[in-house]
């Protein structure tokens, strides 16, 4: 079967691959971008671990083809650090326990990160809304949503 | 699957008239990408409309109406400025589907066109009376959200036709819209019941009315004798048993995983009763 | 030398609530789970699976399939060891069927090829000719005299004569005669109870990585809870030595006891064999639903008497699970928590071990017990509403506590049952007013937490930090309980220490991380690891020293003389021992292996309060909060985690979760969507109150905590909402359709 060239940004970095027009965005990244960081909990958009934004959008990579990614800029978990300093998310996210297996942890940041830039003040109703389409089995969500509210307040001090 | 990504409708159209075997068209692709996973559906032909200019926008129609181009999201709804004070029930319907992630995808006309009768949106455009526009190759025609689905998966669209966007009528005065559904948990489920309904007062008393339901039935479907129940009265407790009473009478579901007949039926009124009043206060001004 | 670490107060790293070791890894998506592995020249793989409930195999046809290109190699049974027996043949058998078909979704062969996609298109090319059989997938249906035998000669010794043979494990046990003791009572309660079959969810599908050669040498990637037992049991299934599979367990998203034993890995080793090339094969979702081991279905039928007081007669239960086409749903376990909370004179339980067309079921945290406490709970909830009684006074008046007898014989311990409650009746949650259309739910639980095979190696390095080998799988935050532990023995910084999860070839037998046995045992062996290591650091400055090993003690990281007549020596720091370690006798490591057997007994008690929509049945949990006994809670934050997730998935098994089979036994809701697991918006915040009574078996006190909090949700969740509708909830899950119809019964 033939395949696509595709020229996209991925975490600011001009990538080019080619693939067969069946695959997602989500076995882009990962099967041959090498990104392994979005992860497929479902292949459906039900669980969200597969979570990026893709021109500032947050979509469900596996809901989105990989030619569709032509001309767009993609964000991943691997780009929310800056260099060697954390997000404040990810710092909260270690320091409350916000994670216990870890597997839904990079599309919950995707997420959350996503939601603080539209709304840097929700409150617990509004996280727990914006985050339904992200699966957490471990947590009861508990230490997530705290975490999340947490680091919200700490980048409003700090703005 | 061979994927095109079309820059113009006409080149959009010629391709769907032209392919064989399964074509779809992918716009937020959360259906059709969903099938292909699932093995449901492998199109042979995928057209990508995306590209096509016009396609993103939310703009006035000259009547006052809306105008929601065929690739616009969920997500774009909700944050339009003005749309939502028109239509709240329209596009709080829309908001309903699925999570933030698939709001940044889904679109309400792939939600009609994707044609299952639990489809969120659809209850609402149809009380709305909305109008899908579609371009094919004997040229426009535009089809009443209510006709567009045929049966689950099916639409009345003809082969090379292609939805290029969906018009609401103006809004005008002292009218308001709500829909609600009913899930099992408070999100990311398939609707078990949708009711939206639509009208227009003058004080107190209703002077026009559209109900629709979803998921009882094999399509969303418009409930006409809403008018009888509701126009020329204000919204008491009559009204609204007489309007629980209509919407129960109108079910014709089937028993599954989701939900029974029985209960299927008995909360089509409860909603009915639940959207009217959110409905009769947005149009005597309460705030969406 | 006098050294005993064993304490349970004073404690400077135990107890505190540092950043976990593997964090970093973990929010930068740089931590490697099963899926996350590649190898040069890898193929890709696909399982092809009945759609049939019951079906015997006539033909499979790959040619198909094999003449595509990109398709290197295709499996079925006949690649696979003959001759195995007993729970070696269940699970080969569950691995790739024999001549039947035995539940939908049971693989029939599998096809490795050069991509995904072609791998998936490889799939559907290969013909599988069936011949239907009668299946059944209902615990009670399922031995109904005409039911149809699913396989006959599957029952085991411990079945009665007379029972059909869909019944294949029984257990029975009990002391004193319940029929006086019921007759005693002023109030006996007989109840009949179902449960579905709910899946653990865990959010990572099942993936590996495997590579093998005809040289029987392979090494195998994936997520587990237990890497031993899948070399064990790998080797088993595909004829090789056990020691020439070297198994590497990656990151794991989520177990819950679901990834306690193998379902592709074999596979994957098989067709990498035949291809002679690594092989990665990933579950779908799909497939993880209808392939890998959701919990038992249960129907349960509990008796208790009681007088008015509230002293318990007599308490009986039979206890029927369903557990897919092979044995071991854990009926002996439902039927031994069922009414471990009470002090009972008069007990009998009998538990059934029932086979259907289903996939094999799995261990899913306390495997048996949340049903048993569902169905016995909500007895103790409607006698304590017929008999104006108070839910926690009336369990404080029949509590198991240290030197009564357990219904299933043993003498208890000491345990924490009569702390949890006495914490709950204190707690602010139990005395806050109710809203209208609200209820409020109580319950206990119990689990028994494990020991079981346990090896942990500790190595000094130089500059006096410390890397610590186990090999249980970190679920869930382990790594930073090992640390904290070796930190308080050697009395080093808990960020001087790595924890690593070692794999097979590096270290000792370890049994799975399972039975909440984790910070129990794994948690023991660290501890006498690094005391091994402190006694050598010991005997090293003793004989800088020149003084007898046993006149040096070990102190906050430093070696010090005993006392006065053991000399006048400045202690010295574990820096100062380590680091000429090569000079002085060599590299300073620990390391201990055994098979604990002191592991601690957990109670809990859950109290909720439940707000039912009167018009449409749906229920929102508005509050919940979780007390439990954690022996001594060594990271507070992960014990709090353990609590409020076992709870989370309670609250899902009691409201919504369920497996869903057509009449074609087939499974209907094969995914998150229709699987309905509580979303964020679905739950409230846990509230959690951690109890320590010690657990004289570990040297720190510690108790298991993973499993014992999926115990009382779905009692105590079904005794709010009976108690919110004025209706006894007896059929799980509470969907809303149900409750509703429960209203309109009460209401005629």
């Amino acid at each position: 079967m033939s395949k696509t060239h595709v020229t996209t940004k991925v975490n600011g970095d001009e990538v080019e691959f080619l693939c067969d027009p069946r695959e997602t965005l989500l076995d882009v990244l990962r099967d041959r971008l090498g990104l392994t960081g979005a992860k497929e909990g479902c292949g459906t958009g039900d669980c969200g671990a597969c979570s990026v934004t893709v021109d500032g959008r947050l979509v469900c990579s596996c809901l989105m083809l990989g030619v569709e990614a032509e001309g767009k800029e993609i964000g991943t978990v691997e780009g929310i650090a800056q260099g060697e300093t954390l997000h404040p998310l990810q710092k909260k996210f270690i320091e409350y326990a916000a994670l216990q297996c870890g597997i839904c942890t990079p599309g919950i940041l995707i997420a959350a990160k996503s939601l603080l830039e539209k709304n840097p003040a929700p409150t617990e109703t509004e996280v727990r809304y914006w985050l339904a389409g992200n699966l957490c089995r471990c947590t009861g969500y508990d230490k997530i949503i705290r975490a999340v509210m947490d680091t919200a307040a700490e980048m409003r001090e700090a703005s | 699957m061979h994927y095109y990504k079309p820059a113009s409708f006409a080149e959009a159209v010629a391709l769907a008239a032209g392919a064989e075997g399964i074509t779809r068209i992918l716009a937020g692709g959360t259906d059709v990408l969903v099938q292909m996973r699932a093995d449901i559906v492998t199109p042979d032909t995928l057209i990508d409309i995306k590209a096509i200019p016009g396609t993103h926008e939310i703009a006035r129609t000259a009547e006052g109406g809306w105008r929601i181009g065929v690739a616009v999201t969920g997500a774009e709804m909700s944050e339009h400025p003005e749309l939502g004070r028109d239509w709240p029930g329209v596009v709080e319907a829309m908001d309903l589907i699925g999570s933030t992630q698939v709001q940044g995808r889904a679109t309400p006309i792939g939600n009609l066109c994707n044609a299952s009768p639990a489809a969120d949106s659809v209850p609402a455009m149809i009380a709305a009376g909305a109008v899908l526009n579609v371009i094919g190759p004997d040229g426009s025609r535009d089809i009443p959200a209510e006709e567009v689905p045929a049966g689950p998966g099916k639409t009345t669209l003809k082969k090379g036709e292609i939805a290029t966007a969906l018009t609401l009528p103006p809004r005008g005065q002292n009218g308001g819209d709500a829909y609600q559904r009913f899930i099992p948990r408070t999100e990311m489920d398939i609707a078990v019941v949708g009711c939206a309904l639509n009208l227009t007062v003058e004080g107190d008393q209703i002077t026009s009315a559209r109900m629709a339901l979803g998921a009882v039935a094999p399509t969303a479907l418009l409930i006409p004798a809403v008018t009888e129940v509701l126009v020329g009265k204000t919204l008491d407790d009559d009204a609204l048993a007489a309007l629980a009473a209509l919407a129960e009478a109108n079910c014709n579901p089937i028993d599954d995983k989701r939900g029974t007949v029985k209960f299927r039926t008995h909360v089509a009124g409860v909603l009915a009763r639940r959207v009217a009043q959110i409905a009769y206060d947005r149009a005597k001004g309460a705030k969406a | 030398m006098a050294l005993d670490s064993s304490k349970t107060t004073g404690f400077k790293y135990v107890g505190t609530r540092p950043n976990r070791p593997d964090g970093l890894d973990k929010v930068t998506g740089r931590a490697k789970f099963g899926a996350d592995a590649t190898a040069p020249g890898m193929l890709f793989a696909a399982i092809k699976r009945s759609p049939h409930a019951h079906a015997k195999i006539v033909k499979i046809d790959a040619s198909k399939a094999l003449a595509m290109e990109g398709v290197k190699a295709v499996v079925t049974r006949a690649d696979f060891a003959e001759g195995l027996t007993g729970e070696d043949w269940n699970i080969l058998e569950n691995v790739m069927a024999g001549d039947t078909a035995l539940y939908d979704g049971h693989a029939v062969a599998a096809v490795a090829a050069t991509s995904a996609l072609i791998a998936k298109d490889a799939i559907k090319a290969i013909e599988v000719e069936y011949q239907i059989l009668p299946h059944v997938t209902d615990v009670d249906k399922a031995i109904e005299p005409d039911a149809p035998v699913i396989r006959a000669g599957a029952a085991d010794a411990s079945v009665p004569e007379g029972l059909h043979p869909n019944v294949v494990r029984y257990y029975e046990s009990g002391h004193g005669d319940v029929e006086a003791g019921f007759a005693e009572a002023d109030l006996v309660i007989e109840e009949h109870f179902t449960t579905e079959a709910t899946h653990q969810g865990y959010i990572e599908p099942h993936a590996c990585l495997g590579t093998l050669g005809g040289d029987g040498k392979g090494e195998l990637w994936c997520c587990t809870q237990g890497h031993w037992n899948v070399q064990k049991v790998c080797a088993a299934l595909l004829g090789l030595e056990t020691s020439q599979l070297r198994v590497t367990a990656s990151e794991i998203g989520g177990g819950f006891g679901g990834k306690t034993t193998v379902f592709i890995e074999p596979v994957a080793l098989a067709l990498s064999r035949k291809a002679n090339r690594p092989v990665k094969l990933v579950m779908t979702r799909s497939e993880v639903f209808r392939a890998s081991g959701p919990t038992s279905s249960t129907s349960m039928n509990v008796k208790i008497g009681m007088k008015k007081d509230g002293t318990i007669t007599a308490a009986q239960g039979i206890f029927r699970l369903q557990g897919g086409a092979f044995p071991g749903a854990p009926c002996d376990m439902t039927a031994m928590c069922a009414f471990a909370p009470y002090n009972l004179k008069n007990v009998h339980q009998v538990g059934y071990d029932v086979i259907t067309n289903r996939p094999k079921q799995a261990a899913y945290r306390a495997p048996g017990s949340p049903m048993a406490a569902f169905a016995v709970e909500s007895v103790m909830d409607e006698l304590c509403n017929q008999l104006g009684l108070d839910p926690i006074e009336v369990r404080l008046k029949n509590a198991s506590h240290e030197g009564t007898t357990a219904n299933f014989g043993i003498t208890w311990p000491r345990i924490g049952l009569v702390e949890t409650l006495e914490a709950a009746k204190a707690h602010p949650h139990y005395a806050a007013p109710l809203k209208p259309g609200q209820g409020r739910g109580i319950s206990c639980g119990f689990w028994f937490n494990h020991g079981g095979e346990t090896s942990v190696s500790l190595a000094m390095s130089e500059d006096g930090s410390a890397q610590i080998m186990v090999g249980t799988p970190d679920i869930g935050g382990s790594r930073a309980s090992m640390a904290l532990m070796a930190a308080e023995v050697l009395g080093i910084p808990y960020e001087n220490i790595r924890c690593t999860i070692a794999d097979t070839s590096s270290l000792g037998y370890n049994e799975i991380s399972h039975g909440s046995r984790v910070t129990y045992a794994s948690g023991l062996a660290t501890i006498k690891a690094a005391e091994a290591a402190v006694e050598e650091l010991c005997r090293r400055a003793a004989a800088k020293w020149d003084i007898p090993a046993e006149a040096v003690y070990w102190e906050d990281g430093y070696a010090k003389p005993s006392g006065p007549n053991a000399g006048d020596h400045e202690p010295l720091h574990i820096t100062e021992l380590t680091a000429d370690m090569g000079a002085t006798g060599g590299p300073i490591n620990g390391h201990f292996e055994a098979t604990p057997e002191g592991a601690g007994v957990s109670f809990a008690t859950h109290i909720v309060d439940a707000e039912v929509d009167p018009e449409t049945g749906a229920t929102k949990v508005v509050r919940y909060t979780v007390v439990q006994d954690a022996g001594k809670a060594i990271h507070p934050t992960y014990v709090e985690g353990q609590f409020q997730g076992g709870a989370a998935q309670g609250i899902g098994w009691a409201l919504n979760e369920e497996y869903i089979y057509g009449e074609d036994g087939r499974l209907q809701n094969a995914g998150f969507l229709d699987y309905r697991i509580p979303v964020a918006s679905d739950l409230p915040f846990i509230d959690t109150v951690i109890v320590e009574v010690p657990n004289p078996g570990h040297p720190f006190g510690v108790r298991g905590v993973g499993e014992t909090s999926i115990c009382p949700p779905l009692a105590a969740i079904a005794n709010a909402v009976s108690n919110a509708v004025g209706v006894r909830m007896r059929q799980l899950p509470m969907r809303p359709a149900r409750v509703l119809e429960a209203l309109e019964s009460k209401n005629g």
